[in-house]
């Protein structure tokens, strides 16, 4: 078994090994969403409006910028498992299947550090 | 080697549409426009931060009739897969696969779906 599973591996068929995390990840982070997707959109519901001093106390407050941290972290990971799939799915060339799911882990992780830091940026009024 | 004259199982097309297949697929297309929307939900903190004319350029970016179109048509998509994720949890312990089950539970989805969207936007603006 873990003769040919090597065999599999040095091939590149069979199993990653990553099967269960990817699928146990999905499973976890969709929870979490589930419960602060409520949180965000009963947070929008009950601003008084969408203007900029509006904004910025909301996501500059301490226990509000974790949260939408954490939503944005947990947000980015759920979208990079599930676009993994679409990609696994859908684009079978090696080359390219490599190369799209590369580019999108890069483009998930810019896009969760430009919103994250940004959360900073207003916590510190910076 | 491909054998063009073998005998194939009938494919999706042969089926009456059953709604499941309709979530199911909407379950994947409304996740894929969400990673999109990520972008712009970044976008709008980005534009917080940077200052207040800056914001002001996305606000009127997204007050535009295609801006508004994309927020409706986001917002539905959050609500739709939240809805229907929460049918895969379930799925998950392994209840609700009964035919009558999986169409109910569908369309429990879709009307949570278009209402929820609907009372959001009547609470927002």
């Amino acid at each position: 078994m873990k003769l040919l599973a090597t065999v599999r591996a040095l091939t590149g068929f069979g199993d990653a090994a990553g099967g269960t995390d990817h699928w146990w990840g999905q499973r976890v982070s969709g929870v979490m969403l589930v419960l602060l997707g409520v949180w965000f959109i009963v947070s929008l519901v009950l601003l008084p409006d969408m203007q900029h001093d509006t904004i910025v106390d909301f996501a500059g407050g301490t226990s509000n910028g974790i949260l939408l941290s954490l939503l944005c972290l947990v947000v980015a990971f759920h979208s990079y498992l599930g676009v993994q799939v679409v990609i696994e799915d859908y684009v079978h060339a090696a080359g390219l299947h490599n190369f799209s799911i590369i580019a999108s882990r890069l483009v998930h992780l810019v896009v969760v550090i430009a919103a994250v830091y940004s959360i900073v940026r207003l916590g510190t009024g910076t | 080697m491909s054998n063009t004259e073998r005998p194939l199982s009938p494919h999706l097309s042969i089926y009456r549409w059953p709604v499941t297949m309709t979530l199911s697929i909407l379950h994947r297309a409304t996740g894929v426009a969400m990673s999109v929307g990520f972008i712009v939900l970044a976008a709008w903190l980005v534009c917080a931060a940077a200052g207040p004319a800056e914001y002001e350029q996305f606000r009127a970016l997204m007050s535009t009739l295609v801006g508004q179109l994309l927020l409706i048509g986001w917002s539905f998509a959050f609500f739709y897969h939240f809805a229907n994720g929460i049918r895969h949890l379930v799925w998950d312990t392994g209840r609700g696969f009964e035919k009558h089950q999986a169409n109910a539970s569908a369309w429990i989805v879709i009307v949570f779906a278009v209402t929820v969207t609907a009372i959001f936007w009547m609470k927002l603006v």
